[in-house]
């Protein structure tokens, strides 16, 4: 009772839940039972039926976990609550349950149910949410639940439950690495899911889990690219990440000849530090690889993916979020060509403007850059100039990033800008500083003298620490010409009086012994004084004076032997055993006795050997073996899960696995095989092989059927000898390959005039050998050639692969393609099966005129039908099919508020596209909304995925005010559903459109009698086959509903037929 | 990814923790603590700490660490840039974002928590989103909370995520329609001993509030977008406008946030606003140095330069100092030895002037280093770099916006050395 009644007083007092729990302490320590007797009142909470009080008490345990609290002893009373109908006490509970379920495992059970019936909710959002929570109780138990909640999540509608189904792969991988090769499963299905809101999230899964899987990303590479830029900036980072690995593996290296010179030449540092004629050797090694290298190599042409990933990368470099940058700044450190790697440059200056942190690590990563690119960061030397109000880390980064960037030409004023450093407050800073000024003075000969001096004007100053880290830096710069410094060696024995620094003390008597015949009279004098103050020494000072000894007895015994055996004497009974041992050493080396051996005649050779100057180099360099950006990199260790950056790949692997198969779309609602993009051409050729057998065809092909099908023969067999030549013998097999290819061709032009795509194809594919052949016999790159290359290299691998596969492509190449039903729910399908069997639609006559007719003037759905009715003679009603009536949805293009007036709207008119048969048509409508006229309307530039075509529409020259024009174009989507990305120009504004395509019209329809038609469905069972049951709303249970809504959402064509209850429906799936 | 995350107040304490993944104990901040001791300056510990099982990446904000816990390979910045999100995302909600603050709204700094993160991986970020899903706390709603026992929790789920444009939510209505942009430039700069310019450059922002109903499309377009040399975007924005046009077009989120920020190309010179006249020595043998420092305009285009504060880091061996403002006041802070000049409004015609002694510890010898000054100062009604908003249009939605641009042009780090 008093609990309850400590909690009303509580209530009321105070508001916030912090403030509740402070509240509420006194009253505890009234009745200073313990916690037990606290807990108690929560458990009364928690029982009693009221909303709020539950929901106070569930604040209060969470407060209570906040500060680390334990509340595990409340887990039965709490987990009651999981399904209370109080959203705010549920998410609380939740938060509860996640937290302590690991340790109560089996009470955690009870909560189970509850999610279970979540996770089958209609609304996505609690379906998602069960999932998430379910996914995150570590239970072991119910692992099983959760593979069985994920794998029906992974296939949900919800684009949103999805993503959770993403996010749980981890959890439950982490959980019970054994289900690995199950999740591994279900990743490579939410892979291909085209929504942005997954790609990040299943990336995420895949990296965790499988990201040595690589194979699994082929498919969806390019999905992936196109979708970067509208995925989420967290799931941005996490896949360029991984796609920089992956174009790691796939790619060939952009910078080959580069890096081949730069082996050569062996870095810039040795660069700096050697001789002018080590100068013209490098250089002519250089030459040598250069020469080699050319030899070995044919010209770098880049994959046309590669160039996808760079470009579809570049503008997140100006993304708000720092980890966006950074990550695409190291793809392009990765795998950019040189030439384009600078303009990251730029954008992780910008990041030097964000938080310390982000400085931080940017300038970590710039400092590795700058070694191996110095040129990029040079313009923005200044960017790197330290403020003093900068913290000391961050100074010091910024001072090795100046180090790195200082040459010939900016080195003056980096020692400008170093000298107002030296009076910095900062001390560990100006340490640095000095050090830094060592590097330059190594790096850069002619600046040598200048640093030097300055840096013995520092031995005056009156900070030791600055002093001490200019006589170590003295001695490493010392050591590269002594001869010319013996007075700075004087002036430094002079300091041993002063300085107390143990390592510039060890520094300067190492400098003294090593150039004792540059000192002779002042280094028996400093040896003095230190045999004087040995036992006051740090150790590392006491070797060297060890060190000094044994060079003055071997240079100058007369006047060092007793100081020597003194100093040997006191070392003998030193404590540190290591200065004991080289006492001992050294003794026997230089003493001569009679048991010495042969060695004490070498001593001096051992003791004054010429030694080599240090290479003062950076602590970054060969830092970038690790990836960029990771926390392997910012360690300078490997860190747990790191993956490493492969190699570039000697040989290119492959590049047609990242082809893409068409209409993968609809993958969760037909399983069968569809006709992959690439064996298009190819298939087609087998698909005539196949209709030499159709009566209905051999009127426009009998004849020419047989040869044709030898061709096709020859063509893929000269493909795969061409896919099992060697890599090396690649481009010349390449090159017969098409020559032979495009023979073939020809006769087939001679036949079948209209194959416009084949001619362009086979265009490109001669074009293609005879500049490889030139190239060949120049054996030059050419990187301004790049661009047209890609393009050109693009459609040559396509057609290459497709001939490589067509054989396997013969099974593919019969398609039945299901119109997307159960995407839309309402859609009426009833049994029936909508085949769209695989008739080339090249072999149509295309109608003559070059505009297709108006929609207008088709006939409507009902009088179709009815024609179909009577059969009439096929070839007529062939291209012509049914249109539901006036119901061909129009799409807005260009909205008159962004178009300025104009306004344009789209359709798909279902007319063959007479100038290029494997064209869609594409009616536009433009409506000039506004008070003046639009002149000169026309597309240009049209940027297009590969592969995709476009006909312009003849440009429009006036369109007045208030007026209405329309134009026909053509698209080849190249059986994808991507969106055609346009250009919009009218004489004075430019607009971007996109046209996108819904599946449906990317079909034909062919003409069928309903014995061919089921000739040819006969022909189609098995893996080609999908049946699928609706249950139909009474509405729509009459054939013509039917009929109807099934032409809208695809072109197709129906078959007559004699039964009632069936409806037969065909279509060519693709249509180029 | 993340696994766990602490909140360090400057006294050391942990006063919040929580755990995405199974529990870190606390003691892993134990290596935290010992490179905290090792920094002589909090903002020297470094970012990064790896312990012999977990990795622990802070940041400092606010006199608050928040260190989170990491055990396996995870791009740094990803890290320290979602961790400054969730400061951003703090302050948003609760004003200031201080220990008091994060503790006396703990449940609600959860309930963020566990919506920003799934296992590790953000899952919710984007504020408007946040806010959907967890009403930020009022003085009237926690009344009203009490009171009704209603709760912050959204009823509805959040629909925001699933849109098109996630940034912003949905079903936004306002009585008055009003649309703001702050245009605010600042000059970094380092100015020699003997005043001309070392580096100058100017960086830039545009802050919107955006308090439109329904889902406007807004257009805002420059009259010199030239002077943008490199420019990063909130993800509003579309990008191949920009890119085509020189055009901001974008759906804004609903409420303030960050529409772009900028560079103005280095080509451009830059102007700085004031100058400054120093003379600051130390006489060797004296324990005394003198102290002389007078401000005044330069290139401001007619404008007045208001708000001037000056601070400058004396050498350790300044005791104190007896100086004599002419306007405003200064402090000078014996033990970190900092001096601070509040100086206000620059008048041209009588320029402000700092002057007097400083007293050295007695026998210490003459410093051989002199301080940087440091300066704020603040121009209305002008950005520096000359960019101008051309103008702002909005289509989409019917009625008629007040729209209002302002400029403001800010000192970044501008530091004088001497």
């Amino acid at each position: 009772m008093s609990a309850s009644s400590a909690f009303n007083e509580e209530k009321m007092g105070s508001s916030s839940v912090g403030e509740a729990e402070y509240a509420y302490d006194p009253v505890s320590g009234k009745i200073f039972s313990s916690d037990y007797n606290r807990h108690d009142d929560l458990k009364e909470m928690l029982d009693s039926n009221k909303d709020s009080l539950k929901l106070e008490a569930m604040k209060r345990i969470v407060a209570m976990i906040a500060r680390g609290k334990n509340a595990s002893d409340l887990f039965p009373a709490v987990v009651k609550n999981v399904a209370c109908k109080n959203i705010e006490v549920k998410k609380l509970v939740y938060v509860y349950l996640v937290r302590y379920a690991e340790e109560q495992q089996d009470l955690a059970l009870l909560s189970i149910s509850t999610f279970q019936r979540g996770l089958k909710d209609p609304n996505q959002l609690i379906r998602a949410s069960a999932l998430r929570v379910l996914s995150s109780i570590r239970v072991t138990i119910i692992v099983p639940i959760m593979m069985l909640a994920i794998k029906e999540a992974a296939s949900d509608m919800s684009p949103y439950v999805r993503k959770t189904a993403a996010h749980a792969i981890p959890k439950l991988y982490s959980l019970d690495p054994e289900q690995k090769d199950q999740l591994i499963e279900v990743i490579e299905k939410l892979l291909a899911d085209k929504t942005t809101l997954v790609a990040g999230s299943v990336v995420m899964a895949f990296e965790e889990v499988c990201p040595e899987r690589i194979d699994l990303i082929h498919k969806n590479y390019r999905k992936l690219c196109n979708l970067l830029i509208d995925v989420e900036e967290w799931g941005q980072v996490v896949i360029i990440n991984m796609l920089t690995r992956y174009a790691r593996t796939q790619f060939l290296n952009p910078n080959l000849n580069e890096s081949l010179l730069e082996d050569g030449g062996s870095g810039d540092k040795t660069f700096y530090g050697s001789d002018e004629d080590e100068d013209d050797d490098e250089k002519e090694n250089k030459e040598k690889a250069e020469a080699a290298a050319l030899a070995k190599r044919k010209p770098y042409v880049m994959d046309p993916d590669h160039r996808l990933l760079l470009r579809n990368t570049k503008p997140l470099l100006q993304s708000r979020n720092a980890a966006v940058v950074m990550a695409v700044a190291q793809l392009y450190f990765h795998l950019a060509p040189k030439a384009e790697v600078g303009v990251i440059a730029k954008a992780l200056v910008r990041l030097l403007r964000s938080h310390s942190e982000v400085q931080f690590v940017v300038l970590q990563n710039v400092a590795t850059m700058t070694i191996r690119r110095r040129g990029m960061f040079e313009p923005y030397l200044k960017s790197f100039y330290i403020r003093s109000t900068d913290p000391t880390l961050i100074k010091i980064l910024k001072l090795e990033v100046l180090t790195n960037l200082a040459n010939e030409t900016n080195i003056s004023t980096i020692l400008r800008e170093f000298q107002t450093y030296i009076k910095s407050m900062d001390k560990d800073f100006v340490a640095a500083t000095i050090q830094a000024i060592g590097r330059c003075a190594t790096n850069i000969g002619e600046v040598r003298d200048t640093c030097l001096n300055g840096l013995v004007q520092l031995l005056s100053n009156r900070d030791e620490l600055v002093v001490a880290e200019s006589v170590v830096v003295i001695k490493k710069l010392l050591q590269m010409q002594p001869e010319k410094h013996s007075d700075i060696i004087k002036h430094m024995a002079k300091l041993t009086d002063n300085i107390q620094v143990p390592m510039a003390r060890a520094s300067i008597l190492w400098l003294i012994g090593e150039y004792c015949e540059h000192v002779p009279k002042i280094a028996p004098d400093v040896l003095r004084k230190m045999a004087k103050s040995f036992t006051y020494e740090e150790d590392i000072v006491k070797l060297q004076i060890l060190n000094l000894a044994a060079k003055l007895y071997l240079t100058n015994s007369k006047q060092t032997k007793l100081l020597t055996q003194y100093v040997l004497n006191l070392a003998k009974y030193d404590q540190n055993y290591d200065i004991r041992d080289r006492a001992r050493f050294i003794r026997q080396l230089i003493v001569p006795t009679e048991k010495s051996g042969a060695l004490s005649k070498y001593a001096k050779k051992l003791f004054l050997a010429l030694k080599p100057a240090p290479v003062l180099e950076s602590p970054f360099k060969d830092r970038d073996h690790f990836q960029l950006g990771s926390l392997s990199h910012l360690l300078n260790a490997k860190a747990g899960g790191y993956q490493e950056l492969p190699d570039w790949p000697e040989a290119a692997p492959d590049p047609s696995v990242r082809n893409v198969e068409v209409f993968t779309l609809l993958e969760r609602v037909t399983t069968l095989t569809s006709v992959p993009e690439w064996t298009k051409c190819s298939s087609r050729e087998k698909r005539k092989e196949k209709k030499v057998e159709k009566p209905f065809y051999s009127d426009s092909e009998g004849e020419s059927g047989p040869t044709e099908s030898a061709d096709s023969e020859t063509n893929s067999a000269s493909a795969s000898d061409s896919a099992s030549d060697s890599e090396q013998s690649r481009s010349s097999s390449e090159s017969e390959e098409s020559d032979e290819g495009s023979e073939s061709e020809e006769e087939k032009e001679n036949k079948n005039k209209k194959k416009v795509v084949k001619k362009a194809v086979k265009e490109s594919e001669s074009e293609q050998s005879s500049e490889e052949e030139n190239r060949k016999l120049e054996k030059k790159i050419k990187q301004q050639e790049k661009d047209s290359e890609t393009v050109s290299d693009d459609e040559e691998s396509d057609s290459e692969s497709s001939q490589s596969t067509s054989e396997d492509s013969e099974s593919e190449a019969e398609v039945k393609k299901k119109a997307p039903v159960s995407r839309t729910p309402p859609k009426p399908v009833k049994k029936e099966k909508k085949e769209m069997s695989l008739l080339d639609l090249d072999d149509f006559e295309p109608a003559t005129s070059p505009q297709v007719t108006p929609i207008s003037t088709l006939l409507s759905n009902s009088l179709v039908t009815d024609l179909e009715g009577l059969s009439l003679s096929d070839s007529v009603l062939a291209p012509s099919t049914i249109t539901p009536s006036g119901t061909l949805k129009s799409y807005e293009l260009l909205h008159r508020i962004t178009g300025e007036g104009l306004s344009v709207e789209y359709c798909f008119g279902r007319q063959p596209f007479s100038p290029d048969a494997n064209m869609v048509a594409v009616q536009l409508q433009f409506t000039n909304n506004s008070t003046s006229e639009t002149k000169n309307l026309h597309m240009k530039d049209v940027k297009l995925q590969s592969g995709m075509r476009v006909k312009e529409f003849p440009e429009i020259e006036l369109l007045p005010a208030g007026d209405t024009a329309s134009a026909v174009m053509g698209i080849d989507f190249c059986d994808s559903t991507q969106a055609a990305n346009l250009q919009l120009c009218t004489s004075t504004r430019k607009f971007f459109v996109s046209i996108q395509p819904p599946v449906g019209e990317l079909m034909r329809p062919v003409f069928l009698t309903e014995n061919e038609f089921k000739r040819e469905q006969g022909q189609l069972m098995g893996m080609n086959e999908l049946t699928e049951k609706l249950i139909l709303d009474a509405k729509y249970r009459n054939e013509h509903a039917i009929v109807q809504r099934v032409t809208t959402a695809a072109h197709l064509s129906r078959v007559p037929c004699g039964s009632d209850n069936e409806c037969s429906f065909t279509s060519l799936k693709p249509l180029a | 990814m993340i696994h766990s995350l602490f909140l360090i107040n400057a006294s050391g304490d942990i006063f919040l923790e929580k755990h995405w993944k199974s529990v870190v104990s606390r003691s892993v901040c134990d290596y935290f603590f010992e490179a905290q001791e090792r920094a002589t300056e909090p903002e020297n510990v470094p970012p990064v700490i790896p312990t012999p099982h977990h990795y622990l990446i802070s940041v400092l904000r606010h006199r608050i660490y928040f260190v989170a816990v990491i055990q396996s390979e995870v791009p740094p910045l990803f890290v320290i840039e979602f961790l400054h999100r969730v400061v951003d995302t703090f302050q948003d909600y609760f004003g200031v974002c201080t220990e008091a603050a994060i503790k006396d709204n703990v449940v609600v700094v959860y309930e963020l928590l566990e919506e920003m993160l799934d296992n590790g991986f953000p899952l919710a970020t984007e504020s408007n989103i946040l806010k959907e899903l967890i009403k930020p706390p009022t003085i009237l709603r926690t009344m009203v909370n009490t009171i009704t026992g209603s709760t912050n929790v959204g009823e509805q789920l959040p629909t925001g995520q699933l849109s098109v444009v996630p940034w912003r939510r949905t079903g936004v209505k306002y009585t008055n329609n009003e649309a703001y942009f702050d245009v605010v430039e600042e000059i970094d700069a380092i100015i020699d001993k003997s005043g001309s310019t070392i580096t100058a450059e100017i960086q830039g922002v545009i802050d919107a509030c955006v308090k439109l109903t329904g889902m406007p499309d807004l257009t805002l377009s420059f009259m010199n977008p030239r002077l943008l040399d490199d420019v990063s975007f909130h993800p509003c924005v579309r990008f191949k406008r920009w890119e085509a046009e020189r055009i901001l077009s974008f759906i804004p989120p609903d409420g303030n946030f960050r529409l772009l920020s900028y560079h103005v190309s280095s080509q451009n010179l830059v102007a700085i606003p004031v100058y400054v006249k120093h003379n600051i020595t130390f006489r060797e043998g004296s324990s005394q140095g003198r102290f002389d420092l007078t401000l005044g305009p330069k290139q401001t285009m007619g404008k007045a330069v208001e708000s001037v504060l000056v601070s400058s880091q004396l050498p350790r061996g300044v005791l104190n100092a007896n100086l004599n403002p002419s306007q405003g006041a200064y402090t000078f802070d014996p033990v970190t030895k900092l001096l601070t000049w509040d100086v206000g409004k620059i008048n041209p015609q009588k320029l402000p002037n700092l002057k007097g002694t400083m007293n050295l510890q007695a026998g210490a010898s003459k410093p051989d280093e002199n301080p940087t000054i440091n300066i704020q100062f603040k121009i209305q009604q002008m950005a520096i770099s000359g960019l101008k908003v051309n103008r702002l249009d909005m289509y989409g939605e019917k009625y008629k916006p007040f729209k209002g641009i302002k400029y403001m042009t800010k000192a970044g780090k501008f530091q004088v050395r001497t």
